[in-house]
């Protein structure tokens, strides 16, 4: 999101307050959420995609409803107007080929119109063909999660990614030889997946409310929330989308209040430290010990900054819309122990994975007949919740070496906490020995988790081995 | 949340009355801090506020740079905060002889890292005067080829009470049609014209080139940029600091042309249509005015001298010969009229080696016998002082 697009969406959020009457509020979000996925998807090399990729989110979410409905919700008149008004959009946004390329709301010239009338005929026969299946609901569901999680490894997998690039190069007739991992920037997708595999999950389970076509499409792509987060939840968002208030001083102060701290955090400190923060360059030409941590600490609150003035922008703008979307970080690295930091960074996916992984991995480890000792349990549990964490950011060994490494630090300080429960419970009559054990924690937390950092910030594990060992002196 | 505590459960809740005042107060703000920075303005202020010296390192040349992510530099068009940046800004004289070295790209030291420059050579040779005072030199030049911009930097310059001036040039700097053509002097045209009605320069004051901002150029949203400059220029301190880093050393470039065009023109000038007039020496002279008492070595820069097709014609890429040839008999004449000291090197380091991506860039090796020659040269007239 580019200050730009922060001042449009503030802009249109006080017109949506001041001109909207309520009934039409919910729609017009519907609407808004459409058009501003396919605003904000940055411009992609390969012809057509910046157009094809929010088309194929918007196909993946319908579908996904589909799947996700209640067993006997019928297909509503409200759903019919959502889907109409979905398929006008994008025939329109279609249209934008015939217009000058600064009125356009996509970043490129769409595809031909009959192409674009093609494959939303497509869409619409396995949406016809979904709906009148006689497979059960369950099956699809898990399903089409395999096919979502396939498609995001895919995307997040470099080597593949090159190739899919490579293979739609040679579609649109483009040389292949400068295929890229990097150039298959599918916006908001990796926050998509996670929020469909949520509802087709909870489905499954029996867990997820009656959503519309238009309540599950604002939801899957409400845009404030769209390109970082955060990954709301389908009940939560519910009852806020379904009672969207008017204009009201309190909810305007505060909405301003998180875009106008947003933007500080993000394009002021942020975006300076990020001139100073480790990359692999700056990294080997540091002549000193304590240059390369400087350059770490930058990074590590730059990378704080940047995602959580997002999160703030994210908030705000939605807040502004009527829609609470939950806190992402509560002061991450004051944290006493890197349990309580992974309750405070990052929390909706934290969160997520530990709904979807951690949680049903320990419960079926419980089961089993032949039941693992607890600490197995605790140190399998917490360790696939953490390279799962990693992996979601990317399929490469660096992100696997940053998960494992918190994954052995979580189930270290379970160790200890177990065992140091005695001793903390006294500490509480000494107030002064807990304060300084509490710094000393949360100092000691700060450079476990600025260490992580190395992994996660660097290109490869040859790369950060060697920093960190510059890291201390060697 | 903790965090947010304040404003989701503030102590008397926000109502219109709040929204009003807010906005009221942020829009005369907003109007007052903009009228102020049109009144006042307070890039220079700013720019002499530097990080440089007092918390980073002093940069070793003036900042300068094309693709700043890998070159921890920027260009920008500040000059005090350039100077504020610059070593020269964070030293004490005491007892030093301080040599300030202006000039073009050549001075500066593309493809050279800051040791390896002519001002760096010369430091590392650890030159002393015969009073035994310290030789320490001072890298000011710009990577553009104009002696207006050289003068207008001596002119800045000379507030760092140097003890000798030394300034390398080529014909190049002398085209007097180019003379506005660098950014850098457009920017600063109040200080140009200035120079130019104090020492009667052949220019226009009006000259359309200047960039002269208007009202609304003058408020903080119209000198965002500057102003963004003079952040990105202290943040870009640190990996300065921490690598000594300060330009893109491309892994490969391209190599002056040994094979040069069928051409006998020198900036559309043939012999026939060439005056003397087209060369700035006014601006040369004014500098030595500038300098006042403080002596000036004007040096003639070595360039490389081909032998390639056409080098009948030609000297190099920049030069053919007749326009050389005829540049430095000027050049001889004004330093015998006006008595200059003038070290005259275009043909002292001829090896085809000695040059890198231009006709007077020169390898570190090559720097380091130029500057072995400019050290004797400076002993010399610090001697005589």
């Amino acid at each position: 999101m580019t200050l730009t697009h922060i001042l449009v969406f503030t802009a249109a959020a006080l017109l949506y307050l001041a001109l909207l009457p309520a009934r039409w509020r919910g729609w017009t979000l519907f609407a808004g959420s459409v058009i501003a996925i396919y605003w904000l998807q940055p411009s992609i090399r390969i012809s057509r995609m910046d157009f094809i990729f929010p088309t194929a989110t918007l196909a993946l979410v319908v579908v996904s409803w589909l799947i996700s409905r209640e067993p006997d919700q019928k297909w509503s008149r409200e759903d019919s107007i959502a889907a109409g008004i979905l398929v006008i959009l994008v025939l329109l946004l279609a249209f934008g080929r015939y217009l000058a390329p600064e009125y356009r709301i996509t970043p490129s010239k769409p595809p031909p119109i009959f192409t674009v009338v093609l494959w939303l005929g497509v869409v619409i026969v396995a949406v016809a063909l979904i709906h009148a299946a006689p497979v059960k609901l369950d099956l699809l569901a898990g399903f089409f999660i395999l096919l979502i999680l396939v498609v995001f490894a895919v995307l997040k997998t470099a080597p593949l990614a090159e190739e899919v690039s490579a293979w739609l190069r040679e579609w649109q007739g483009q040389p292949t030889s400068l295929a890229s991992a990097t150039e298959l920037e599918w916006l908001g997708f990796s926050y998509v997946a996670f929020r469909l595999v949520h509802t087709l999950r909870d489905r499954q389970i029996g867990r997820l409310p009656a959503l519309t076509l238009r309540e599950y499409t604002t939801y899957a792509i409400f845009f404030p929330a769209f390109t970082a987060g955060p990954i709301d939840r389908a009940e939560r968002f519910l009852p806020d989308l379904q009672d969207l208030p008017g204009l009201e001083p309190s909810r305007l102060v505060q909405g301003g209040m998180r875009i106008m701290v947003g933007i500080g955090k993000k394009f002021v400190i942020a975006d300076s430290l990020g001139y100073l923060s480790l990359s692999a360059a700056k990294a080997e030409q540091a002549t000193s010990t304590g240059g390369v941590w400087l350059l770490l600490y930058a990074y590590a609150f730059q990378l704080y900054f940047d995602f959580s003035g997002y999160t703030d922008i994210a908030i705000g703008i939605g807040q502004l819309f009527g829609i609470k979307l939950p806190e992402n970080f509560n002061q991450p690295y004051l944290r006493r122990n890197i349990t309580v930091f992974w309750q405070s960074w990052h929390i909706t996916l934290s969160n997520w994975v530990r709904f979807y992984v951690f949680s049903p991995l320990t419960r079926f480890l419980l089961t089993r007949k032949r039941r693992p000792a607890p600490n197995l349990v605790a140190f399998t549990g917490q360790m696939s919740t953490m390279i799962v964490i990693g992996l979601w950011h990317g399929v490469s060994w660096t992100f696997v070496v940053w998960g494992v490494w918190h994954g052995i630090g979580l189930f270290i300080h379970k160790i200890w906490s177990d065992r140091t429960r005695p001793y903390y419970i006294k500490l509480r009559t000494r107030p002064r020995t807990a304060k300084i054990i509490e710094i000393a924690g949360i100092i000691f937390t700060f450079h476990f988790v600025v260490l992580g950092w190395v992994w996660f910030a660097l290109p490869d594990i040859g790369t950060s081995w060697d920093v960190f060992l510059k890291l201390f002196g060697m | 949340m903790q965090t947010w505590k304040w404003l989701y459960a503030p102590k008397t809740p926000f109502n219109w009355r709040f929204v009003r005042n807010v906005l009221i107060k942020t829009i005369i703000l907003f109007v007052a801090l903009n009228v102020v920075c049109v009144a006042a303005d307070p890039l220079p202020a700013l720019g002499k506020l530097s990080a440089y010296n007092p918390l980073l390192g002093g940069r070793e040349r003036l900042p300068y740079g094309e693709n700043p992510d890998a070159a921890y530099n920027l260009s920008l068009y500040q000059i005090d905060a350039m100077f504020a940046s610059h070593t020269l800004a964070g030293t004490d004289k005491g007892n030093e002889y301080r040599v300030l070295l202006i000039g073009d790209s050549a001075t500066w030291g593309i493809l050279l890292e800051p040791g390896d420059t002519l001002t760096g050579q010369i430091n590392a040779n650890d030159y002393r005067t015969a009073d035994g005072q310290p030789v320490r030199a001072y890298n000011l030049g710009y990577p553009t080829m104009s002696l207006t911009k050289d003068l207008m930097l001596l002119d800045y310059a000379m507030r760092y009470d140097p003890d000798l001036i030394v300034w390398p040039f080529t014909l190049q700097s002398f085209d007097r049609e180019t003379q506005l053509d660098t950014a850098l002097v457009q920017n600063n045209a109040e200080r140009v014209q200035n120079l130019i009605e104090r020492y009667d320069l052949d220019q226009d004051t009006d000259d359309a080139r200047f960039v002269e901002p208007s009202t609304w150029d003058k408020t903080i949203i119209g000198r965002r940029r500057a102003l963004a400059d003079l952040l990105r220029l202290q943040l870009y301190g640190v990996p300065w600091t921490l690598t000594g880093i300060d330009q893109d050393y491309p892994a490969d470039h391209a190599w002056r042309a040994v094979d040069l065009p069928e051409d006998n023109t020198w900036q559309g000038f043939k012999p026939d249509t060439f005056s003397p007039d087209e060369l700035s020496f006014d601006v040369l002279q004014a500098g030595i005015q500038v300098a006042g008492d403080t002596p000036v070595l004007l040096i003639n820069e070595p360039m490389f001298l081909s032998d390639g097709a056409n080098s009948d014609i030609r000297y190099n890429f920049f030069y053919p010969r007749w326009a050389y040839d005829e540049y430095r008999q000027l050049l001889y004449q004004h330093s015998t009229d006006y008595g200059w000291t003038l070290l005259d090197l275009w043909d002292r380091l001829p090896g085809v080696d000695c040059y890198t991506d231009s006709p007077v860039h020169l390898t570190p090796e090559c720097s380091a016998l130029f500057a072995e020659i400019v050290g004797a040269a400076i002993l010399e007239v610090a001697g005589t002082q």
